[in-house]
């Protein structure tokens, strides 16, 4: 492989990895915070995708508004979910969690089926992100996914700012390492549960929304994305978005230059990297050591 | 002790009436166990031959040979580890008498092996794996759509023949459907003087491509073959698009990457060539009523899906009329079937030895959001139906 070639790769991977760790980061929030094994993180993708293609004739096909409004309808979901079924599932053990989030999965899948149909449907890339920018002259790469990535880091930036140099963030990490703790110190933990929900929630809408015009729009598109998730966060630490970010990439650089190089062996590549990660630190890359 | 006799005696009779009164009634039911993708990716191919299917019934008057049907539904969800319990489930505890299903390859030869097993008449209305019709071809399983091979030889001899290319790569899923796929443009190109220098795949149904997008570009083929379908396709063709490849190295497909998808791809997928058994404006008449009552009783544009699902129907009559309706005279129907000549939306097509159409393959150009006939890539073709001893 020449060096152009090589890295264009690269390239590649690393905007693959970063569109999943918007999605991982997400996830372990939930799974960190909360202690919440929500196996609805994928249907959430899944509804962000399927909002893009909703709203965006209603905006005129504006997409920074179909953005921004599709992150807000999204968090707003995530509160409401949190408020009237997650809530329940903090004291539950980890198997009915697993059971009732994939309960809510196929009543996702159900409703998609009933208010937007079976079909696969595409969205548009806006018009502003059309074209691409040729490499040489081996290929071009879409702006679209430039813009996509630049997204992501951004999303990241704002993510660490956040729970590093916010007192929101502060809560969140307390809340983290041990819950009881903060609820007797008399912050209202049911509202913060609740924000960090509706916050993982809104960033895997994102996500979905972003990646809609790249990957079009399926059914069951939650699902694929939903176990690689869940080996990001696990390879990253349970907890950590700053593992989830070196996890994503990692995964991005091993599911593509496994396609390259191996293509047989392509399919199992991540989970191969998830079991030598656990084999070496099985409370993964950054996570808390129990 | 004598109110007991009588009132036992009594249930007994009126048992009796009843049961002799219930085979009274005239033919029974025919069972057809529909095993399709009600959920996944390929969800829309499943309803589309379930429309087809009860187009052609409702067509009939509701009735085959007599015999009102009777649908039963299963959802294969494309998972072939689930296929042979979700077969049984059709054959042993709703105990059917005609098994139609399904799309993916995979999960067709776990029912085709059920449906040998067991003898139970199985029609096969996409699923275009190469054994179902080769080393698995049986005298109860027919196919009513298309064997891998039939559909992508021609496109590359095509390619090879009349466009001038050279060499070429191929892309698509690691599964079997995708390989024969493949493996048959290969045949059809490397036979017209053509070279395949690489194929390449990836896991089954990862949608991730730009990795080997970027390998193409840089290995520089004449031509690029694919196979994908359902949401895969819409994806390849516009990540293809975006890499600004479509403008350098021209994408021919299996009909399959373009059908049915053209809404999603929009821009993407102009000028695309694909071949396939069937096209969106074929100026047959057969075609023109079917597409009408389809978009009639559907609100939706037929497609290859829909015709398969719709001739399935077709072959299930013919050979119930032959046999009047009793599904155990498997030698009887099997003949009726070889004989007939189906009058399809797609054209007229018989059936092979092996039991799958001999048919038309159409050349097929994208121009706006139809897949248009430019000439016939291959007359009524047949599928060599390598390893099949009947």
């Amino acid at each position: 492989m020449d060096f152009a070639t090589f890295l264009v790769q690269c390239l590649n991977a690393i905007q693959y990895g970063l569109l999943l760790f918007l999605l991982a980061s997400g996830l372990t929030l939930i799974f960190g915070i909360m202690g919440v094994i929500n196996l609805a993180h994928g249907s959430f993708y899944m509804v962000g995708a399927y909002m893009a293609f909703a709203l965006s004739p209603l905006f005129g096909g504006n997409f920074l508004v179909t953005l921004i409004a599709g992150t807000v309808l999204a968090a707003v979901l995530g509160y409401l979910l949190e408020w009237v079924f997650f809530s329940y599932l903090y004291q539950r053990e980890h198997l009915q969690q697993v059971l009732m989030t994939y309960g809510l999965i196929l009543v996702f899948e159900e409703l998609r089926s009933l208010l937007v149909g079976n079909d696969v449907h595409g969205v548009p890339v806006p018009s502003w992100l059309a074209g691409s920018l040729p490499l040489g002259d081996l290929m071009q790469y879409p702006w679209y996914r430039l813009f996509a990535s630049g997204t992501c880091i951004v999303l990241a930036v704002a993510l660490y700012l956040v729970v590093n140099h916010t007192r929101l963030g502060m809560m969140i990490r307390a809340g983290a390492s041990d819950r009881d703790m903060v609820r007797g110190l008399g912050i209202n933990i049911r509202r913060l549960y609740r924000t960090v929900f509706a916050a993982g929630v809104a960033l895997a809408a994102l996500a979905g929304m972003i990646a809609a015009p790249i990957s079009s729009v399926y059914p069951n598109m939650g699902a694929s994305v939903l176990i690689i998730c869940f080996v990001v966060v696990v390879i990253g630490g349970i907890g950590s978005i700053t593992g989830a970010l070196v996890a994503s990439l990692l995964v991005g650089f091993v599911d593509t230059f496994g396609k390259v190089f191996f293509s047989e062996a392509a399919g199992i590549g991540i989970y191969v990297l998830m079991a030598a990660v656990l084999i070496w630190r099985p409370e993964g890359l950054m996570g808390r050591r129990a | 002790m004598k109110h007991t006799f009588t009132r036992r005696s009594a249930i007994a009779l009126s048992a009796l009436v009843l049961a002799a009164g219930a085979h009274a009634q005239g033919a029974e039911k025919l069972k057809v166990g529909l095993m399709l993708p009600f959920s996944g990716t390929y969800t829309a191919l499943g309803v589309a031959i379930e429309n087809g299917f009860r187009l052609y019934v409702d067509e009939q008057g509701g009735k085959l040979a007599g015999r009102e049907i009777e649908f039963i539904k299963v959802d294969d969800e494309s998972d072939p580890a689930k296929a042979t319990e979700n077969v049984n489930k059709l054959i042993r505890r709703d105990k059917v008498d005609v098994i139609v299903g399904t799309v993916h390859s995979g999960v067709a030869m776990a029912m085709a092996r059920a449906a040998k097993e067991s003898n139970t008449l199985l029609i096969v209305p996409n699923a275009g794996s190469d054994a179902v019709t080769g080393p698995m071809c049986a005298q109860n399983i027919f196919r009513s759509s298309f064997s891998n091979w039939q559909s992508s030889y021609p496109m590359g001899t095509v390619a090879a023949r009349q466009d001038g290319k050279k060499t070429a790569m191929t892309i698509t899923w690691k599964y079997a459907a995708g390989e024969e796929m493949t493996n048959a443009f290969k045949e059809g190109f490397e036979k017209e003087g053509g070279k395949v220098v690489k194929q390449l795949t990836l896991p089954f149904p990862n949608v991730e491509f730009q990795a080997l997008l970027t390998e193409i570009a840089s290995a520089k083929p004449d031509a690029v073959f694919a196979f994908f379908a359902g949401g895969g396709a819409v994806k390849f063709v516009k990540d293809y698009a975006a890499a600004g490849l479509n403008k350098t190295i021209p994408l021919y497909g299996s009909g399959f990457l373009t059908d049915g998808t053209l809404d999603a791809q929009g821009d993407a997928a102009q000028g695309l060539f694909t071949t396939l058994h069937y096209a969106d404006n074929l100026e047959l008449p057969k075609d023109k009523s079917f597409r009408a009552a389809y978009a009639k009783a559907f609100k939706l544009q037929p497609d290859v899906y829909a015709v398969q699902g719709y001739d399935a129907a077709q072959i299930l009559r013919v050979g119930l009329d032959a046999v009047k309706g009793d599904v155990s005279k498997k030698a009887e129907f099997a003949a009726a079937v070889q004989k007939a000549q189906f009058d399809s939306p797609r054209g007229t097509f018989t059936m092979s030895r092996s039991h799958n159409p001999v048919q038309d393959i159409y050349l097929r150009k994208v121009e706006g959001k139809e897949n248009k006939t430019v000439g016939v890539a291959a007359k009524a073709l047949p599928d060599p139906a390598r390893g099949c001893k009947l």
